[in-house]
């Protein structure tokens, strides 16, 4: 309850900003040429001080990247993206992988507190940091990324004392290059799709993470994205493997500045879960959308996949959609180990003239695995939703269960909702249920709420809020507080 | 104190109030009676500023503000309230979140200090125990799956967390058990002053017990068409309104 009532103060504070995180960097970069070509390729690869096996891997995904086609099938559209008019390498001029904050580029720190992200290592390890010190308030490690290089890991030694891994993805390459090398590309394949062979051949940071067996991560683990260089793709990788019986919860967040042209982001995220073992990996995804004309915003195409390869093992995605121009995602689970469990929360907003098509995909192998899928379209403006899933029994999947919720929420009659669930059972034991439910914030509603003293963008709030309650309660507090503000100024302007 | 003007309003093309003049001095309560269709609910959404509604005619004053240029929520901060005829269901919204919301939007409006959950709790407590309704109509969402006798409790309830200066009712005392029918009665008393007013709308003279109101209006075809004391409901009980319609065409 204090949580909704805080982002109605928020929302007030926020209403005339609009996009707030629309602000530039002027930090010094190192810029690859534009263009893709093999030599791109080595020349990303020798920045990274990677081994040969990493360069071979990369050249390969190119080759068959080369071969594929951009993916039709979805509900969105755009002007073609021409891929060698993009730098496929940017970084912050100082030398890359600082060893501690202390080398952290000042405006890169100024620009992270901006964005109200705790990297407070320093302030906390020194306990001079109220907030830190306060009851209840729970530490975070922050993995931070921008454009192409992990500028920032903290808490890197309280998690090692725990044994677990966390670290830029590119450190991982040179330091535990036998446990990337036995998962990366394992469970999403170099030639997956379109944007998965992209980012594998140009993949540039990212976030590794690896919960050794047994072990309940001390902390919640947090990378924030920010695309800041223009005309740069960003194509971040992230990798996280749960050993048998462990835990890890882990946030994403992402910001990019406003500009006028499109940017474009493809990401790869796998997530790997051996017995008994949990992944909670929840994003916030507020990149640029764009403006209310459709001008500019992220073009967002991301492959994420988590294999549930233990019995007992469990994934859970939740997301919160409000920002890109363009989202092209579908997180999903495939449930190899008996017992094993997937599940999908999703919140996707769309305003003015933004497209989403996302969804989720449950792949069903092992007997008796179970999937949540619960999806909160709400559309706006002129934009279009989609709700795209795919549910598969296979017929291992002997007593398989799923179950659907999608329901989507119209604001003003100029947006479109479309929900198109693909359901293939090959096991007659294996049960799917579906439900959908359409609807319309009333005339009716709003007015109810204004008569009783709320503003129309306070009572916009409350409804939707209210709407998404299933999947922010599944949101770590934190987080929760966050996706709420986002709501509510994603929608800004769009009633009345 | 409330002054009509003259007040025309349509909907689409259909013109629902003809003229209205009514007056309700601070400290009043008039009772409102008429006909299905006469246009009761129309007063009231126009007064409190819903926007299906055109004005084609009239003013209106409340406290000495021109009523029909403020928005709904202005007019609610204004002391304004409401109770719907049909209250109106808020699928995911919390009701406690709803009415401590509500509450704290009008209280800053007011400059008054915001109440956090706990104040509040305290407070909304407190006014079920008086109300004699259940505190988990607190926890559900706002009027769903409410009985028909719920939702109108809980607009009582919203009355007297918010109180008005003005509080139109709506057949609140419809579809209302006997008790229920002294609760409004309570809720509405209570908050009786000589800065508060109300105009009841009402199809029984069995609410007016409770509630002697100092004037009675009766609506038909978008005119008042007879005003009077408190007898003039009872008089109606007795006779229905034919014979005035006969009288006033
Ligand atoms: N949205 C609308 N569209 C068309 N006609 C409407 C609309 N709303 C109200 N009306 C008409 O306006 C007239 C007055 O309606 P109103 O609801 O004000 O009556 P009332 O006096 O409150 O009736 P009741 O005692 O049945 O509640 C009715 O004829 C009704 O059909
Ligand atoms: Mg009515």
């Amino acid at each position: 309850m204090a949580v909704e009532t805080e982002t109605l103060e928020t929302v007030q504070a926020l209403t005339q900003s609009g996009y707030k995180w629309g602000f530039e960097t002027n930090v010094e970069m190192e810029f690859a040429p534009k263009g893709l070509n093999e030599d791109i390729i080595r020349l990303i690869s020798a920045r990274k001080q990677e081994p040969a096996w990493m360069l071979d891997w990369r050249l390969k995904a190119f080759a068959a990247w080369q071969k594929m086609e951009e993916p039709q099938w979805a509900r969105v559209e755009h002007p073609p993206i021409d891929y060698q008019d993009l730098h496929y390498y940017a970084a912050p001029k100082k030398k890359a992988g600082p060893k501690s904050l202390d080398e952290v580029d000042p405006e890169l720190l100024a620009m992270y507190e901006k964005l109200g992200i705790p990297l407070k290592e320093r302030a906390i390890l020194a306990g001079v940091d109220p907030d830190a010190a306060e009851g209840g308030s729970r530490q975070i490690a922050v993995d931070a990324v921008f454009d192409s290089v992990s500028v920032a890991t903290t808490f890197k030694e309280t998690l090692s004392k725990a044994g677990v891994i966390f670290c830029p993805i590119s450190e991982a390459i040179r330091e535990y290059p036998d446990l990337v090398k036995q998962y990366l590309g394992t469970v999403v394949p170099v030639g997956d799709n379109f944007f998965a062979a992209l980012n594998s051949a140009v993949f540039t940071d990212g976030s590794f993470v690896y919960i050794p067996k047994g072990v309940r991560c001390p902390m919640e683990l947090s990378t924030y994205f920010r695309i800041n260089a223009r005309n740069t793709g960003q194509f971040e990788r992230t990798l996280i493997i749960a050993e048998e019986g462990s835990y890890v919860s882990y946030l994403e967040g992402c910001t990019a500045p406003q500009r006028d042209e499109n940017q474009l982001h493809a990401a790869v995220v796998e997530l790997v879960t051996m017995d008994d073992a949990q992944i909670k990996y929840s994003t916030v995804q507020n990149w640029y959308p764009g403006d209310e004309h459709g001008k500019g915003g992220i073009y967002n195409f991301v492959t994420k996949r988590g294999a549930c390869r233990g019995a007992r093992s469990k994934i859970s995605w939740t997301q919160v959609e409000t920002g890109s121009a363009i989202t092209w995602k579908y997180p999903s689970c495939v449930l190899l180990g008996e017992d094993s469990v997937g599940e999908f929360y999703s919140v996707a907003v769309t305003n003015n003239h933004q497209q989403a098509d996302t969804g989720t995909k449950m792949i069903h192998v092992g007997r008796g695995s179970r999937s949540t899928i619960v999806s909160k379209g709400i559309s706006a403006g002129h934009s279009n939703n989609t709700y795209r899933g795919l549910v598969r029994m296979a017929p291992t999947a002997k007593n398989a269960r799923n179950f659907t919720q999608c329901d989507s929420l119209l604001i003003g009659d100029r947006c479109g909702a479309h929900t198109v669930p693909y359901i293939e059972s090959r096991n007659l034991t294996a049960k799917v249920e579906h439900e959908a439910t359409t609807s319309k914030i009333a005339e009716d509603q709003l007015f109810y709420c204004r008569q009783r003293g709320l503003s129309e963008e306070d009572a916009v709030g409350l409804i939707v809020n209210g709407f998404c309650k299933d999947v922010l309660k599944e949101l770590p507090m934190e987080f929760a507080v966050e996706a709420q503000k986002l709501l509510a100024v994603s929608l800004e302007g769009s009633v009345g | 104190m409330l002054e009509i003007r003259g007040l025309s309003a349509c909907i689409g093309d259909k013109e629902i109030l003809k003229g209205i003049d009514l007056t309700v001095p601070q400290g009043e309560i008039h009772a409102i009676m008429g006909p299905n269709g006469s246009g009761k609910s129309t007063l009231g959404y126009v007064l409190s500023g819903r926007e299906d509604y055109t004005v084609t005619g009239g003013t209106v004053t409340f406290n000495g503000a021109n009523l029909l240029e403020m928005e709904p929520e202005a007019r609610a901060i204004a002391g304004v309230f409401l109770a719907f005829q049909a209250p109106i269901e808020l699928p995911g919204v919390n009701n406690a979140n709803f009415l401590r919301t509500a509450l704290n939007a009008v209280r800053r409006a007011r400059g008054e200090a915001e109440l956090d959950a706990v104040q509040f709790l305290k407070l909304a407590r407190a006014e079920t125990k008086r109300l004699h309704m259940r505190d988990d109509m607190l926890k559900r969402n706002v009027n769903v799956g409410f009985s028909g006798g719920e939702k109108k409790r809980n607009e009582v309830l919203q009355m007297a967390l918010l109180r008005p200066k003005l509080a139109i009712l709506d057949e609140t005392d419809s579809g209302l058990d006997i008790d229920a029918l002294k609760i409004v009665a309570d809720g509405v008393n209570a908050l009786r002053s000589a800065e508060f007013s109300a105009l009841v709308i009402t199809h029984h003279q069995r609410l007016l017990d409770h509630l002697v109101p100092h004037r009675v209006h009766v609506l038909s075809q978008g005119r008042i068409i007879r005003s009077g004391g408190p007898e003039l409901a009872k008089e109606l009980e007795q006779s229905g309104y034919a014979s005035l319609i006969a009288e006033a065409a």
